[in-house]
């Protein structure tokens, strides 16, 4: 089998981006895996449920450098039932890890707010932990204009 | 890089177990360890790696901070007041310094 010029040119084109995607693709899946791996490290075992806890994120994103973001988990915040920790989940960013709040009763209320970068659009998710061992989770999906990660 | 400056802003006083909002910001650039210079080297990680605050010596709130905390990291969080005393807010840099800042809260009735 012969190529004429043209065909080998445009293999090798064809080639070259296949390369750039699956370069562009590999940390992204690898972080997604880190993040589910976080998650579950987090949790101890358990499986995470939907409810109690809420992620406030913007839906769409300008700048991806501040992005303001805020959880909310439902609980009485007394000695016997609170909430102990909640960490935040970038898994489209290169490090997955965002933050992790840790409360105590004395907090009164189970509410934070920051502000995170985000590399590109992606789900941030948030999971928390009551002081029972019950892992609550919640999921947005936000929409980034300019990447927060710098070049 | 300038010291890192810490802003808190607490309501002076507060009702006996009223639960307060409390927000603080810190200016520090929170280096990634993701970005590179011109030369292409990586720019090391220099972020605040822990925040946290305490009332009269008990930690109620911590915070884990990851390299995705924007630069300057702002918190905003509650705590519930059972007296007068004060809050003590903590950060803890990369290299290991810390930069503290004190507030009083006065308990009324």
């Amino acid at each position: 089998m012969t190529f004429t010029r043209r065909e080998a040119l445009g293999l090798g084109a064809g080639a070259a981006v296949f390369l750039a995607t699956g370069l562009r693709v590999e940390p992204a899946a690898a972080s997604a895996e880190e993040a589910m791996k976080m998650v579950m490290d987090f949790a101890g075992g358990k499986e995470p449920t939907a409810g109690k806890i809420t992620l406030s994120a913007p839906e769409i994103a300008e700048n991806g450098n501040t992005v303001p973001i805020s959880v909310s988990v439902d609980s009485p915040m007394t000695d016997d039932d609170y909430v102990e920790s909640v960490m935040v989940v970038a898994a489209g960013n290169p490090r997955p890890g965002v933050a992790t709040f840790n409360f105590s009763p004395m907090s009164g209320v189970a509410e934070a707010s920051t502000r995170m970068r985000l590399a590109k659009t992606q789900k941030v998710m948030a999971v928390a932990k009551m002081n029972s061992g019950a892992v609550f989770m919640d999921a947005k999906e936000v929409k980034v204009t300019i990447g927060g990660c710098g070049g | 890089m300038a010291s890192a400056k810490p802003r808190v802003k607490v309501p002076k006083t507060a009702a006996k177990d009223e639960v307060i909002t409390i927000k603080t910001l810190i200016s520090h650039k929170m280096e990634s360890g993701q970005r590179k210079d011109k030369e292409g080297n990586i720019i090391p990680r220099k972020i605040i790696n822990k925040f946290s605050a305490a009332f009269n010596g008990t930690q109620v709130f911590k915070v884990d901070l990851e390299p995705a905390i924007s630069a300057n990291p702002y918190f905003e969080f509650n705590m519930r007041v059972p007296e007068s005393g004060k809050i003590t807010f903590t950060w803890v840099d990369d290299d290991g310094s810390t930069y503290t800042e004190e507030k009083s809260i006065e308990v009324s009735g």
